[in-house]
């Protein structure tokens, strides 16, 4: 994956397939930023990246519990597992860090990171950050970015 | 036997004193709604700072109110999961400490599970009716949405539960699209008395599948879709038709399929427990509906329905007396289903 892609979803269905085509272009360690409203379909596009990498278990919403860690069925290449962390209820960049969660994000494993645009700190870290804007009440544009010119 | 319940696993510290799995002798919740108010959630590391500070006072003052000292107490139960990792750990610390100083068995004790529980608890009261196993639970609450199958006082099957959000988590969500107060489930409960539910038909995600799991997030996007359609902020008669209409979406979907199972499982009591157990609406329409399908109905009253420690000392003490103690490592298990 290179610089930046545009794609356009017309239900939640077409954004998990999104979701499943792009785990396939992870590398070990990625943290991946997802900006975007409520109902934009984050946590639908991680549903679909979770299937890609065949994990263990249910992509339910980690709103409450903040992080929800799913491991790789089978180990294939480096990647080991995904950490799926919610920053909906975090409200300030220290709470993160004091909370323990950066010590989940700097290993093998991908780690998404829904509402990331909260700190801009944050998403600094990110290896690549993916917009979704409404466009219609199904109509969804995702935007992904690889950032530091990184291939 | 005593037991000395403790729950952090989410913005309340609780402890209780409950004997024999029944009867309570005390039961404290610190509840951090107001801290949390001002922020508009829970807020993970507020909570577990908070537990710190709670935990001693809130253990003592259960003993206190049960006319009891720590040496009179004979076992200890405490929450491991699922929850915010952070503040499970608090009270899980706090017990292990206190099994290890006086010599107690400990166990450690699923929170979905020990809502269940909160049924066969009596206040004062020398009889109450109890559900009989195998029973259904629906648990439902800000984190967990859930339906049990109780076989026995230790065993339990999952029947069904939310592939995304939970139902609280959708009233609070749907709540802040509107934007009203926190905590979302009682603002849009008293909003939805004066609204009309006939107003929007959200829908009804996941009704029609043959399984028993659920899905919030849909309708949740439905909202938004919908108050997206007004020009400038949404029309305050419209919140409450919204509100109402929204509601009743969310309560449907549960009775459908607590219902479904219970023809499922055939069993014909049905428990209804967690923080939106607390929802007048959804208590209405799970009480037409046992009344018209022939089921025993129990949910026990507000205070039980959300966190406490006696729900959690009541499963306790029959673990106990199964020989489930814990040893000292026993950790948090935050995320897992177990």
């Amino acid at each position: 994956m290179k610089g930046r892609e545009t794609h356009t979803t017309h239900s939640p269905e077409e954004t998990e397939a999104l979701g499943w085509e792009f785990s396939r272009k992870l590398l070990p360690g990625d943290i991946v930023g997802l900006v975007g409203e409520l109902g934009s379909g984050k946590t639908c596009f991680v549903r679909g990246v979770a299937k890609g990498l065949g994990v263990r278990g249910n992509v339910k919403s980690p709103s409450f519990t903040i992080i929800n860690i799913l491991e790789r069925e089978e180990r294939r290449g480096e990647i080991n597992r995904l950490h799926h962390i919610d920053l909906y209820r975090i409200r300030s960049a220290d709470d993160f860090y004091d909370a323990g969660l950066e010590e989940y994000i700097y290993g093998k494993g991908i780690s998404v990171i829904e509402w990331a645009d909260k700190f801009p700190e944050l998403l600094e870290v990110c290896t690549i950050v993916i917009r979704f804007s409404y466009m219609g009440e199904k109509v969804r544009e995702i935007v992904i970015q690889r950032r530091g010119g990184s291939a | 036997m005593l037991i000395l319940g403790i729950e952090t696993s989410c913005d309340d510290t609780a402890a209780a004193v409950v004997e024999d799995g029944y009867r309570v002798l005390s039961s404290v919740v610190s509840s951090q709604d107001s801290v949390h108010a001002r922020y508009g959630g829970v807020v993970p590391e507020l909570a577990s700072r908070r537990h710190i500070e709670e935990i001693i006072p809130v253990v003592a003052e259960a003993l206190k109110r049960a006319g009891l000292e720590l040496k009179d107490i004979e076992g200890i139960s405490v929450t491991q999961g699922p929850g915010l990792v952070g503040s499970i750990l608090v009270g899980l610390s706090f017990a292990k400490s206190v099994s290890y100083v006086r010599g107690l068995p400990l166990t450690g004790v699923n929170h979905i599970e020990a809502h269940a529980h909160a049924a066969f608890l009596r206040e004062g009261e020398a009889f109450r009716e109890a559900p009989e196993f195998p029973f259904v639970a629906l648990i439902v609450s800000g984190g967990h949405t859930t339906l049990l199958l109780l076989e026995d006082y230790t065993r339990y099957r999952v029947l069904g539960q939310t592939i995304d959000d939970a139902a609280g988590e959708a009233f609070d969500k749907v709540a802040k699209l509107l934007g009203l107060g926190y905590p979302g489930g009682a603002v849009i409960d008293r909003l939805a008395k004066e609204g009309n539910p006939l107003y929007v038909e959200f829908t009804r995600p996941y009704m029609a599948k043959g399984n028993l799991d659920f899905s919030f997030s849909g309708i949740k996007t439905a909202v938004r879709n919908f108050v997206g359609g007004f020009k400038e902020a949404t029309p305050e008669d419209s919140i409450k038709d919204l509100a109402a209409s929204f509601q009743e979406a969310v309560v449907d979907v549960l009775v459908n399929k607590a219902l479904r199972a219970l023809r499922a499982s055939g069993a014909s009591d049905l428990v209804a427990a967690g923080g939106v157990a607390c929802n007048s609406r959804l208590r209405t329409k799970l009480q037409e509906a046992a009344q018209k399908e022939g089921v025993r109905l129990f949910i026990p009253p507000p205070y039980f329905c959300s966190d406490n420690g006696a729900m959690v000392a009541a499963l306790g003490f029959h673990r106990l007396r199964k020989g489930m103690v814990a040893s000292l490592d026993l950790n948090a298990r935050p995320t897992s289903d177990f």
